[in-house]
Protein backbone atom coordinates (compact mmCIF):
# COMPACT_ATOMS: atom_id res chain seq x y z
CA UNK A 1 0.00 0.00 0.00
CA UNK A 2 1.43 3.43 -0.87
CA UNK A 3 2.10 5.61 2.16
CA UNK A 4 2.94 9.21 3.00
CA UNK A 5 6.15 10.03 4.86
CA UNK A 6 4.12 10.52 8.05
CA UNK A 7 2.50 7.09 7.72
CA UNK A 8 5.87 5.47 7.02
CA UNK A 9 7.45 6.91 10.16
CA UNK A 10 4.47 5.84 12.28
CA UNK A 11 4.52 2.33 10.77
CA UNK A 12 8.23 1.94 11.58
CA UNK A 13 7.56 2.86 15.19
CA UNK A 14 4.72 0.38 15.62
CA UNK A 15 6.60 -2.56 14.19
CA UNK A 16 4.02 -2.91 11.42
CA UNK A 17 4.56 -2.83 7.69
CA UNK A 18 1.83 -0.32 7.13
CA UNK A 19 -0.64 1.91 8.93
CA UNK A 20 -3.79 3.64 7.67
CA UNK A 21 -5.23 7.02 8.59
CA UNK A 22 -7.72 6.71 11.44
CA UNK A 23 -6.00 3.68 12.94
CA UNK A 24 -5.04 3.92 16.62
CA UNK A 25 -1.47 2.78 17.15
CA UNK A 26 0.87 2.36 20.04
CA UNK A 27 4.19 3.85 18.98
CA UNK A 28 7.74 3.70 20.30
CA UNK A 29 9.15 7.17 20.97
CA UNK A 30 12.75 7.95 20.01
CA UNK A 31 12.83 10.87 22.42
CA UNK A 32 10.32 12.58 24.70
CA UNK A 33 10.48 16.23 25.70
CA UNK A 34 9.28 18.55 28.43
CA UNK A 35 10.03 22.08 29.62
CA UNK A 36 9.93 24.10 32.83
CA UNK A 37 6.17 24.67 32.52
CA UNK A 38 5.03 21.20 31.50
CA UNK A 39 7.64 18.95 33.13
CA UNK A 40 6.77 19.73 36.79
CA UNK A 41 3.22 18.43 36.24
CA UNK A 42 4.58 15.48 34.25
CA UNK A 43 7.07 14.63 36.99
CA UNK A 44 4.28 14.55 39.61
CA UNK A 45 2.26 12.22 37.38
CA UNK A 46 5.34 10.13 36.61
CA UNK A 47 5.83 9.55 40.34
CA UNK A 48 2.24 8.25 40.47
CA UNK A 49 2.98 5.61 37.82
CA UNK A 50 5.30 3.84 40.22
CA UNK A 51 7.85 3.40 37.43
CA UNK A 52 10.69 4.78 39.53
CA UNK A 53 13.11 5.26 36.64
CA UNK A 54 12.52 6.79 33.22
CA UNK A 55 12.48 4.34 30.31
CA UNK A 56 15.84 5.54 28.97
CA UNK A 57 17.87 8.33 30.53
CA UNK A 58 19.36 9.40 27.20
CA UNK A 59 15.93 9.80 25.58
CA UNK A 60 14.15 11.95 28.11
CA UNK A 61 14.96 15.56 27.29
CA UNK A 62 13.93 18.25 29.77
CA UNK A 63 14.75 21.81 28.76
CA UNK A 64 14.20 24.73 31.13
CA UNK A 65 13.58 27.56 28.69
CA UNK A 66 10.24 29.30 29.23
CA UNK A 67 10.74 31.28 32.45
CA UNK A 68 14.49 30.70 32.65
CA UNK A 69 16.72 32.41 33.83
CA UNK A 70 14.19 32.14 36.67
CA UNK A 71 11.87 35.12 36.45
CA UNK A 72 10.36 34.98 39.95
CA UNK A 73 10.24 32.77 43.01
CA UNK A 74 7.34 30.62 41.85
CA UNK A 75 8.88 29.88 38.46
CA UNK A 76 12.21 29.19 40.18
CA UNK A 77 10.43 26.54 42.25
CA UNK A 78 8.94 25.01 39.11
CA UNK A 79 12.28 24.94 37.29
CA UNK A 80 13.87 23.41 40.37
CA UNK A 81 11.47 20.45 40.16
CA UNK A 82 12.78 19.83 36.63
CA UNK A 83 16.41 20.32 37.67
CA UNK A 84 16.15 18.03 40.70
CA UNK A 85 14.43 15.33 38.67
CA UNK A 86 17.04 15.49 35.89
CA UNK A 87 19.80 15.13 38.47
CA UNK A 88 18.08 12.37 40.42
CA UNK A 89 17.29 10.37 37.27
CA UNK A 90 20.85 11.03 36.00
CA UNK A 91 19.55 12.15 32.63
CA UNK A 92 22.29 12.05 30.01
CA UNK A 93 21.40 15.43 28.52
CA UNK A 94 21.01 18.31 30.89
CA UNK A 95 20.93 21.95 30.05
CA UNK A 96 20.60 25.07 32.07
CA UNK A 97 21.31 28.78 31.98
CA UNK A 98 24.46 29.23 29.92
CA UNK A 99 24.04 26.02 27.93
CA UNK A 100 20.34 25.88 27.17
CA UNK A 101 18.28 27.32 24.38
CA UNK A 102 14.69 27.45 23.25
CA UNK A 103 13.90 23.72 23.13
CA UNK A 104 12.90 23.54 19.47
CA UNK A 105 16.03 25.38 18.36
CA UNK A 106 18.22 23.38 20.71
CA UNK A 107 17.28 19.75 20.03
CA UNK A 108 17.74 19.75 16.23
CA UNK A 109 20.94 21.79 16.62
CA UNK A 110 22.36 19.23 19.03
CA UNK A 111 21.38 16.32 16.82
CA UNK A 112 19.03 14.86 19.41
CA UNK A 113 16.14 14.75 16.97
CA UNK A 114 16.61 13.78 13.35
CA UNK A 115 15.00 12.53 10.15
CA UNK A 116 12.75 9.50 10.62
CA UNK A 117 12.46 10.00 14.40
CA UNK A 118 9.22 9.83 16.32
CA UNK A 119 9.12 12.53 18.96
CA UNK A 120 6.45 13.57 21.42
CA UNK A 121 6.86 16.62 23.58
CA UNK A 122 4.81 18.37 26.22
CA UNK A 123 4.95 21.52 24.16
CA UNK A 124 2.67 22.22 21.25
CA UNK A 125 5.52 23.37 18.99
CA UNK A 126 7.21 19.98 19.17
CA UNK A 127 5.92 19.72 15.59
CA UNK A 128 8.95 21.89 14.59
CA UNK A 129 11.10 18.78 14.03
CA UNK A 130 9.02 17.87 10.99
CA UNK A 131 11.20 20.46 9.24
CA UNK A 132 14.01 17.87 9.21
CA UNK A 133 11.74 14.94 8.41
CA UNK A 134 10.76 13.66 11.86
CA UNK A 135 7.25 12.84 12.99
CA UNK A 136 6.89 15.11 15.98
CA UNK A 137 3.81 16.20 17.86
CA UNK A 138 2.77 17.97 21.02
CA UNK A 139 1.03 16.32 23.96
CA UNK A 140 0.21 17.31 27.51
CA UNK A 141 2.01 16.62 30.78
CA UNK A 142 0.18 13.39 31.64
CA UNK A 143 0.94 11.95 28.21
CA UNK A 144 4.57 12.94 28.75
CA UNK A 145 4.56 11.22 32.16
CA UNK A 146 3.24 8.01 30.60
CA UNK A 147 5.85 8.19 27.82
CA UNK A 148 8.67 8.86 30.32
CA UNK A 149 7.67 5.61 32.01
CA UNK A 150 6.94 3.43 28.99
CA UNK A 151 8.89 4.94 26.09
CA UNK A 152 5.65 4.63 24.17
CA UNK A 153 2.51 6.56 23.48
CA UNK A 154 -0.71 6.07 21.56
CA UNK A 155 -1.61 8.09 18.49
CA UNK A 156 -4.29 8.13 15.86
CA UNK A 157 -2.68 7.94 12.42
CA UNK A 158 -3.54 11.28 10.83
CA UNK A 159 -4.73 11.85 7.31
CA UNK A 160 -2.24 13.93 5.35
CA UNK A 161 -2.82 17.15 3.46
CA UNK A 162 -0.30 18.00 0.76
CA UNK A 163 0.78 21.59 0.22
CA UNK A 164 2.70 22.13 -3.01
CA UNK A 165 4.59 25.41 -3.29
CA UNK A 166 5.56 26.26 -6.87
CA UNK A 167 7.82 29.07 -8.01
CA UNK A 168 10.62 31.01 -6.32
CA UNK A 169 10.49 33.10 -3.19
CA UNK A 170 11.65 36.71 -3.32
CA UNK A 171 14.57 38.00 -1.22
CA UNK A 172 12.39 39.15 1.70
CA UNK A 173 10.03 36.19 1.93
CA UNK A 174 10.80 32.84 3.53
CA UNK A 175 9.35 29.93 5.47
CA UNK A 176 7.46 32.29 7.79
CA UNK A 177 5.62 33.91 4.90
CA UNK A 178 4.77 30.55 3.34
CA UNK A 179 3.27 29.21 6.53
CA UNK A 180 1.46 32.43 7.45
CA UNK A 181 -0.03 32.57 3.96
CA UNK A 182 -1.06 28.91 4.21
CA UNK A 183 -2.73 29.36 7.60
CA UNK A 184 -4.43 32.46 6.20
CA UNK A 185 -5.94 30.29 3.47
CA UNK A 186 -6.93 27.20 5.46
CA UNK A 187 -7.66 28.79 8.87
CA UNK A 188 -6.62 27.95 12.43
CA UNK A 189 -8.47 24.63 12.32
CA UNK A 190 -7.87 23.99 8.63
CA UNK A 191 -5.72 20.93 9.32
CA UNK A 192 -7.28 19.78 12.60
CA UNK A 193 -5.91 16.33 13.61
CA UNK A 194 -4.16 16.07 10.22
CA UNK A 195 -0.60 16.01 8.92
CA UNK A 196 0.59 18.95 6.82
CA UNK A 197 3.15 17.84 4.26
CA UNK A 198 5.07 20.63 2.54
CA UNK A 199 6.56 20.03 -0.88
CA UNK A 200 7.33 21.66 -4.25
CA UNK A 201 10.23 23.66 -5.77
CA UNK A 202 9.94 26.47 -3.26
CA UNK A 203 10.39 23.97 -0.42
CA UNK A 204 13.33 22.31 -2.19
CA UNK A 205 14.91 25.80 -2.41
CA UNK A 206 14.08 26.66 1.17
CA UNK A 207 16.79 26.39 3.83
CA UNK A 208 16.46 23.83 6.59
CA UNK A 209 15.88 26.73 9.01
CA UNK A 210 12.98 27.92 6.85
CA UNK A 211 11.48 24.43 6.87
CA UNK A 212 11.73 24.26 10.66
CA UNK A 213 9.85 27.57 10.77
CA UNK A 214 7.08 26.13 8.61
CA UNK A 215 6.68 22.88 10.53
CA UNK A 216 6.77 24.90 13.78
CA UNK A 217 3.53 26.64 12.91
CA UNK A 218 1.65 23.56 11.67
CA UNK A 219 -0.06 23.45 15.08
CA UNK A 220 -1.38 26.95 14.39
CA UNK A 221 -3.58 25.32 11.73
CA UNK A 222 -4.63 22.64 14.22
CA UNK A 223 -2.37 20.01 12.65
CA UNK A 224 -0.99 17.02 14.47
CA UNK A 225 2.32 17.42 12.67
CA UNK A 226 3.98 19.30 9.83
CA UNK A 227 6.59 17.62 7.72
CA UNK A 228 9.06 18.12 4.88
CA UNK A 229 10.46 14.86 3.53
CA UNK A 230 14.23 15.00 4.12
CA UNK A 231 16.43 15.69 1.09
CA UNK A 232 20.09 16.44 0.31
CA UNK A 233 19.86 19.73 2.20
CA UNK A 234 18.53 17.95 5.25
CA UNK A 235 21.30 15.38 4.99
CA UNK A 236 23.98 18.08 4.89
CA UNK A 237 22.38 19.87 7.83
CA UNK A 238 22.11 16.84 10.08
CA UNK A 239 25.46 15.29 9.17
CA UNK A 240 27.93 15.71 11.96
CA UNK A 241 25.13 16.61 14.39
CA UNK A 242 22.96 13.57 14.70
CA UNK A 243 23.66 11.54 17.81
CA UNK A 244 21.54 8.59 16.73
CA UNK A 245 21.08 6.90 13.34
CA UNK A 246 18.66 8.72 11.04
CA UNK A 247 16.28 7.43 8.38
CA UNK A 248 15.45 9.26 5.19
CA UNK A 249 11.89 8.50 4.16
CA UNK A 250 9.75 10.02 1.42
CA UNK A 251 6.09 9.80 0.47
CA UNK A 252 5.21 7.33 -2.26
CA UNK A 253 4.18 9.05 -5.50
CA UNK A 254 0.73 7.46 -5.29
CA UNK A 255 0.24 8.07 -1.56
CA UNK A 256 -3.29 9.15 -0.62
CA UNK A 257 -4.00 12.67 0.64
CA UNK A 258 -7.16 14.05 2.17
CA UNK A 259 -6.61 17.27 0.19
CA UNK A 260 -3.99 18.90 -2.00
CA UNK A 261 -3.36 22.65 -2.07
CA UNK A 262 -1.14 24.28 -4.69
CA UNK A 263 0.33 27.75 -4.37
CA UNK A 264 2.49 29.80 -6.70
CA UNK A 265 4.74 31.77 -4.38
CA UNK A 266 6.75 33.79 -6.90
CA UNK A 267 4.88 37.00 -6.21
CA UNK A 268 4.18 36.29 -2.55
CA UNK A 269 4.74 39.45 -0.48
CA UNK A 270 6.00 39.44 3.11
CA UNK A 271 3.00 38.53 5.29
CA UNK A 272 1.75 39.76 8.65
CA UNK A 273 -0.79 38.06 10.94
CA UNK A 274 -2.91 40.70 12.67
CA UNK A 275 -4.39 40.22 16.15
CA UNK A 276 -5.72 37.92 17.46
CA UNK A 277 -5.35 34.86 15.28
CA UNK A 278 -2.42 33.51 13.23
CA UNK A 279 -4.87 33.14 10.32
CA UNK A 280 -5.64 36.86 10.23
CA UNK A 281 -3.02 37.33 7.54
CA UNK A 282 -2.43 40.04 4.94
CA UNK A 283 0.60 41.29 2.98
CA UNK A 284 2.57 43.83 5.01
CA UNK A 285 2.19 46.26 2.10
CA UNK A 286 -1.53 46.34 2.94
CA UNK A 287 -1.06 46.76 6.68
CA UNK A 288 -1.83 50.48 6.72
CA UNK A 289 -0.37 52.72 9.42
CA UNK A 290 0.10 50.41 12.44
CA UNK A 291 2.39 52.05 15.00
CA UNK A 292 4.38 49.66 17.20
CA UNK A 293 5.98 49.92 20.64
CA UNK A 294 8.11 46.81 20.54
CA UNK A 295 9.76 44.43 18.09
CA UNK A 296 10.76 40.92 19.17
CA UNK A 297 13.11 38.84 17.04
CA UNK A 298 13.60 35.30 18.31
CA UNK A 299 11.59 32.23 19.47
CA UNK A 300 11.37 28.65 18.25
CA UNK A 301 9.84 29.98 15.05
CA UNK A 302 12.50 32.50 14.01
CA UNK A 303 15.37 32.49 16.50
CA UNK A 304 17.89 30.67 14.32
CA UNK A 305 21.06 32.03 12.78
CA UNK A 306 19.52 32.60 9.35
CA UNK A 307 16.78 34.67 11.01
CA UNK A 308 19.32 36.81 12.84
CA UNK A 309 21.30 37.31 9.61
CA UNK A 310 18.16 38.48 7.85
CA UNK A 311 17.30 40.91 10.64
CA UNK A 312 20.88 42.22 10.69
CA UNK A 313 20.78 42.82 6.93
CA UNK A 314 17.85 45.15 7.43
CA UNK A 315 19.17 46.78 10.60
CA UNK A 316 22.76 47.39 9.37
CA UNK A 317 23.40 51.13 9.38
CA UNK A 318 20.00 51.89 10.90
CA UNK A 319 18.70 52.59 14.37
CA UNK A 320 15.51 51.33 15.91
CA UNK A 321 12.88 54.07 16.06
CA UNK A 322 13.14 56.00 19.33
CA UNK A 323 9.66 54.86 20.38
CA UNK A 324 10.35 51.18 19.73
CA UNK A 325 11.96 48.67 22.10
CA UNK A 326 13.87 46.23 19.93
CA UNK A 327 14.56 42.88 21.60
CA UNK A 328 16.68 40.21 19.92
CA UNK A 329 16.78 36.73 21.45
CA UNK A 330 19.10 34.17 19.81
CA UNK A 331 17.51 30.70 20.05
CA UNK A 332 20.50 28.93 21.63
CA UNK A 333 23.94 29.66 23.06
CA UNK A 334 25.54 28.33 19.86
CA UNK A 335 23.40 30.66 17.76
CA UNK A 336 24.31 33.53 20.10
CA UNK A 337 28.01 32.78 19.69
CA UNK A 338 27.77 32.42 15.94
CA UNK A 339 25.89 35.71 15.71
CA UNK A 340 28.68 37.29 17.72
CA UNK A 341 31.39 35.75 15.52
CA UNK A 342 29.60 37.00 12.41
CA UNK A 343 29.33 40.52 13.81
CA UNK A 344 25.52 40.40 13.97
CA UNK A 345 25.40 41.24 17.67
CA UNK A 346 27.32 44.45 16.96
CA UNK A 347 24.77 45.35 14.30
CA UNK A 348 21.96 44.79 16.82
CA UNK A 349 23.67 46.81 19.54
CA UNK A 350 24.44 49.62 17.08
CA UNK A 351 20.75 49.62 16.15
CA UNK A 352 19.86 50.10 19.81
CA UNK A 353 18.60 46.57 20.45
CA UNK A 354 18.56 44.69 23.72
CA UNK A 355 20.16 41.30 23.03
CA UNK A 356 18.99 38.66 25.49
CA UNK A 357 20.29 35.30 26.59
CA UNK A 358 18.23 32.50 24.97
CA UNK A 359 14.77 32.16 26.52
CA UNK A 360 11.14 31.95 25.44
CA UNK A 361 10.67 35.17 27.35
CA UNK A 362 8.12 37.51 25.79
CA UNK A 363 6.88 34.95 23.22
CA UNK A 364 4.37 33.62 25.75
CA UNK A 365 4.18 36.76 27.84
CA UNK A 366 6.56 35.29 30.41
CA UNK A 367 9.21 37.94 30.95
CA UNK A 368 11.80 40.01 29.05
CA UNK A 369 9.37 42.26 27.20
CA UNK A 370 5.79 42.22 28.48
CA UNK A 371 3.32 44.62 26.86
CA UNK A 372 1.22 47.19 28.73
CA UNK A 373 -2.43 47.89 27.99
CA UNK A 374 -2.84 49.20 24.47
CA UNK A 375 0.74 48.47 23.38
CA UNK A 376 1.59 46.72 20.13
CA UNK A 377 4.47 44.46 19.24
CA UNK A 378 5.61 43.06 15.95
CA UNK A 379 7.14 39.65 16.65
CA UNK A 380 8.74 36.77 14.79
CA UNK A 381 6.93 34.39 17.14
CA UNK A 382 3.99 32.13 16.32
CA UNK A 383 0.92 33.19 18.34
CA UNK A 384 -0.94 36.47 18.57
CA UNK A 385 -3.80 35.36 20.81
CA UNK A 386 -5.41 37.80 23.25
CA UNK A 387 -2.91 38.56 26.01
CA UNK A 388 -0.20 36.34 24.56
CA UNK A 389 2.59 38.87 25.17
CA UNK A 390 1.14 40.70 28.14
CA UNK A 391 -1.93 42.77 28.87
CA UNK A 392 -5.16 41.34 27.41
CA UNK A 393 -5.58 44.63 25.58
CA UNK A 394 -2.14 44.54 23.97
CA UNK A 395 -1.59 43.34 20.41
CA UNK A 396 0.89 41.08 18.64
CA UNK A 397 1.59 41.13 14.90
CA UNK A 398 3.39 38.06 13.56
CA UNK A 399 5.93 38.47 10.77
CA UNK A 400 9.30 37.33 9.44
CA UNK A 401 12.57 38.72 10.89
CA UNK A 402 13.12 41.19 8.03
CA UNK A 403 9.65 42.69 8.52
CA UNK A 404 10.17 42.87 12.28
CA UNK A 405 13.51 44.63 11.79
CA UNK A 406 12.13 47.09 9.23
CA UNK A 407 9.16 47.80 11.50
CA UNK A 408 11.54 48.46 14.41
CA UNK A 409 13.39 51.04 12.30
CA UNK A 410 10.30 52.85 11.06
CA UNK A 411 8.21 52.54 14.21
CA UNK A 412 5.28 51.04 12.30
CA UNK A 413 4.58 47.81 10.43
CA UNK A 414 6.87 48.08 7.42
CA UNK A 415 8.07 46.20 4.38
CA UNK A 416 11.84 45.53 4.44
CA UNK A 417 12.10 47.27 1.04
CA UNK A 418 11.16 50.55 2.72
CA UNK A 419 14.40 50.34 4.69
CA UNK A 420 16.79 48.45 2.40
CA UNK A 421 16.75 49.40 -1.27
CA UNK A 422 19.37 47.05 -2.74
CA UNK A 423 17.74 43.62 -2.43
CA UNK A 424 19.37 41.12 -4.77
CA UNK B 1 -22.91 10.09 36.01
CA UNK B 2 -24.81 13.28 35.54
CA UNK B 3 -24.10 16.94 36.12
CA UNK B 4 -26.29 19.99 36.06
CA UNK B 5 -25.32 23.63 35.90
CA UNK B 6 -25.43 26.94 34.15
CA UNK B 7 -24.00 27.44 30.65
CA UNK B 8 -21.07 29.79 30.02
CA UNK B 9 -20.71 30.46 26.32
CA UNK B 10 -17.54 31.36 24.45
CA UNK B 11 -16.82 31.68 20.75
CA UNK B 12 -14.69 29.81 18.22
CA UNK B 13 -10.98 29.14 18.80
CA UNK B 14 -11.07 29.49 22.58
CA UNK B 15 -7.29 29.20 23.07
CA UNK B 16 -5.48 27.89 26.12
CA UNK B 17 -3.88 31.33 26.68
CA UNK B 18 -7.38 32.60 27.40
CA UNK B 19 -8.36 29.59 29.50
CA UNK B 20 -5.27 30.17 31.66
CA UNK B 21 -2.85 32.97 30.71
CA UNK B 22 0.86 32.08 30.70
CA UNK B 23 1.55 34.68 33.37
CA UNK B 24 -0.01 32.26 35.87
CA UNK B 25 1.93 29.22 34.69
CA UNK B 26 4.61 29.74 37.30
CA UNK B 27 2.53 27.35 39.40
CA UNK B 28 0.78 24.06 38.77
CA UNK B 29 -1.45 24.24 41.83
CA UNK B 30 -4.99 23.62 40.51
CA UNK B 31 -6.57 26.00 43.07
CA UNK B 32 -4.35 28.91 42.05
CA UNK B 33 -4.94 28.14 38.38
CA UNK B 34 -8.70 28.03 38.96
CA UNK B 35 -8.61 31.52 40.47
CA UNK B 36 -7.42 32.90 37.11
CA UNK B 37 -9.36 30.59 34.82
CA UNK B 38 -10.74 32.41 31.73
CA UNK B 39 -9.48 35.71 33.10
CA UNK B 40 -8.73 37.24 29.69
CA UNK B 41 -12.01 36.02 28.17
CA UNK B 42 -14.33 36.94 31.07
CA UNK B 43 -12.71 38.44 34.16
CA UNK B 44 -15.74 37.57 36.31
CA UNK B 45 -15.80 33.88 35.39
CA UNK B 46 -13.58 32.52 38.15
CA UNK B 47 -15.56 34.23 40.92
CA UNK B 48 -19.01 33.39 39.53
CA UNK B 49 -18.64 29.87 38.14
CA UNK B 50 -20.37 27.20 40.26
CA UNK B 51 -19.65 23.48 40.55
CA UNK B 52 -21.29 21.60 37.70
CA UNK B 53 -21.46 24.57 35.38
CA UNK B 54 -20.90 23.86 31.72
CA UNK B 55 -18.60 25.67 29.30
CA UNK B 56 -20.08 25.84 25.83
CA UNK B 57 -17.49 26.86 23.25
CA UNK B 58 -17.19 27.19 19.48
CA UNK B 59 -15.02 25.37 16.96
CA UNK B 60 -11.43 24.35 17.71
CA UNK B 61 -11.88 24.67 21.46
CA UNK B 62 -8.62 24.55 23.44
CA UNK B 63 -6.32 25.46 20.56
CA UNK B 64 -2.80 26.73 21.13
CA UNK B 65 -0.37 25.74 23.82
CA UNK B 66 -0.16 22.17 25.13
CA UNK B 67 -0.52 23.34 28.74
CA UNK B 68 -2.44 20.76 30.76
CA UNK B 69 -2.95 23.65 33.17
CA UNK B 70 -5.91 24.66 30.95
CA UNK B 71 -8.17 21.63 31.54
CA UNK B 72 -6.84 21.47 35.13
CA UNK B 73 -7.91 25.08 35.73
CA UNK B 74 -11.39 24.42 34.32
CA UNK B 75 -11.79 21.28 36.38
CA UNK B 76 -10.57 22.93 39.57
CA UNK B 77 -12.90 25.88 38.93
CA UNK B 78 -15.75 23.39 39.12
CA UNK B 79 -16.60 23.13 35.44
CA UNK B 80 -18.51 19.89 35.01
CA UNK B 81 -18.23 19.54 31.24
CA UNK B 82 -17.07 21.36 28.13
CA UNK B 83 -19.25 21.17 25.03
CA UNK B 84 -17.99 22.27 21.60
CA UNK B 85 -18.44 21.38 17.94
CA UNK B 86 -14.73 20.46 17.73
CA UNK B 87 -11.68 20.42 19.99
CA UNK B 88 -8.00 21.03 19.32
CA UNK B 89 -6.22 17.70 19.59
CA UNK B 90 -3.87 18.29 22.51
CA UNK B 91 -6.65 19.79 24.64
CA UNK B 92 -8.81 16.77 23.78
CA UNK B 93 -6.13 14.31 24.95
CA UNK B 94 -5.31 16.34 28.04
CA UNK B 95 -8.93 16.58 29.13
CA UNK B 96 -9.34 12.82 28.98
CA UNK B 97 -6.05 12.25 30.74
CA UNK B 98 -6.96 14.46 33.69
CA UNK B 99 -10.66 13.57 33.81
CA UNK B 100 -12.36 16.73 32.53
CA UNK B 101 -15.42 15.53 30.60
CA UNK B 102 -15.63 17.04 27.12
CA UNK B 103 -18.34 16.46 24.56
CA UNK B 104 -18.33 17.05 20.83
CA UNK B 105 -21.75 18.27 19.78
CA UNK B 106 -22.17 21.02 17.15
CA UNK B 107 -25.96 21.26 17.66
CA UNK B 108 -25.72 21.77 21.43
CA UNK B 109 -22.86 24.25 21.03
CA UNK B 110 -25.00 26.27 18.62
CA UNK B 111 -28.27 25.95 20.52
CA UNK B 112 -27.39 26.55 24.16
CA UNK B 113 -27.56 30.20 25.24
CA UNK B 114 -25.50 31.79 28.04
CA UNK B 115 -27.09 31.27 31.45
CA UNK B 116 -29.32 28.39 30.36
CA UNK B 117 -29.60 25.45 32.74
CA UNK B 118 -27.98 22.38 31.23
CA UNK B 119 -27.90 18.74 32.27
CA UNK B 120 -25.35 16.27 30.90
CA UNK B 121 -25.79 12.52 31.17
CA UNK B 122 -22.36 11.11 30.33
CA UNK B 123 -23.31 7.44 29.97
CA UNK B 124 -25.87 8.26 27.32
CA UNK B 125 -23.98 11.22 25.84
CA UNK B 126 -27.19 13.16 26.34
CA UNK B 127 -27.18 16.93 26.76
CA UNK B 128 -30.44 18.54 27.90
CA UNK B 129 -31.03 22.27 27.80
CA UNK B 130 -33.43 22.50 30.75
CA UNK B 131 -34.27 26.11 29.92
CA UNK B 132 -35.60 25.32 26.44
CA UNK B 133 -36.31 21.63 26.91
CA UNK B 134 -34.20 20.72 23.89
CA UNK B 135 -32.12 17.54 23.89
CA UNK B 136 -28.89 16.84 22.05
CA UNK B 137 -26.84 13.70 21.54
CA UNK B 138 -23.04 14.10 21.67
CA UNK B 139 -20.49 12.18 19.60
CA UNK B 140 -19.67 8.87 21.28
CA UNK B 141 -16.31 8.73 23.07
CA UNK B 142 -13.69 6.88 20.97
CA UNK B 143 -13.43 3.31 22.32
CA UNK B 144 -9.72 3.50 23.14
CA UNK B 145 -10.26 6.62 25.21
CA UNK B 146 -13.14 4.84 26.89
CA UNK B 147 -10.62 2.21 27.97
CA UNK B 148 -8.42 4.89 29.53
CA UNK B 149 -11.43 6.26 31.40
CA UNK B 150 -12.34 2.75 32.56
CA UNK B 151 -8.86 2.36 34.03
CA UNK B 152 -9.41 5.62 35.89
CA UNK B 153 -7.20 7.81 33.71
CA UNK B 154 -3.99 7.44 31.77
CA UNK B 155 -1.72 7.08 34.80
CA UNK B 156 -3.70 4.11 36.10
CA UNK B 157 -3.61 2.65 32.62
CA UNK B 158 0.19 2.97 32.72
CA UNK B 159 0.32 1.41 36.19
CA UNK B 160 -1.58 -1.53 34.84
CA UNK B 161 0.84 -1.81 31.93
CA UNK B 162 3.85 -1.51 34.26
CA UNK B 163 2.43 -4.20 36.52
CA UNK B 164 2.23 -6.55 33.58
CA UNK B 165 5.74 -5.67 32.53
CA UNK B 166 7.18 -6.41 35.98
CA UNK B 167 5.74 -9.94 36.06
CA UNK B 168 7.68 -10.65 32.89
CA UNK B 169 11.17 -9.25 33.48
S1 LIG C 1 9.57 30.25 21.92
FE1 LIG C 1 7.40 30.61 22.32
S2 LIG C 1 6.29 29.13 21.11
FE2 LIG C 1 8.43 28.49 21.19
S3 LIG C 1 8.55 27.01 22.87
FE3 LIG C 1 9.02 29.03 23.70
S4 LIG C 1 7.07 29.89 24.39
FE4 LIG C 1 6.61 28.16 23.08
Amino acid sequence: MPMTVTEKILARHTGKDEVCPGELVNVRCDVVLGNDITAPLAIAEFERTGAGRVFDKSRVLLVPDHFVPNKDIKSAEQAKILRDFARQQELTHRWDVGTMGVEHCLLPEQGLVGPGDLVIGADSHTCTYGGIGAFATGVGSTDLAAAMALGETWLKVPESIKFVFHGRLGPWTGGKDLILHTIGVIGVDGALYQAMEFTGEAIADLSVEGRLTMANMAVEAGAKNGIVAPDKKTRRWVEGRNQRPVTFLASDPDAVYARVYEFDVTDLEPQVAFPHLPSNVRPVAQAGEVLIDQAVIGSCTNGRIEDLRLAARVLAGHKAHRDVRLIVIPGTQAIYRQAMDEGLITVFLDAGAAVSTPTCGPCLGGHMGILARGERSVATTNRNFVGRMGHPQSEVYLANPAVAAASAVLGRLADPREVVQDAD
Amino acid sequence: MQIEGQAWCFGDNLDTDRIIPARYLNTSDPKELAAHCMEDADATFASRVAPGDVVVAGRNCGCGSSREHAPLALKAAGVGAVIAPSFARIFFRNSFNIGLPILECPEAAAGIQPGNKVRVDFERGLITDLTTGREYVAQPIPPFMGKIIECGGLINYVRERMGKASTNP
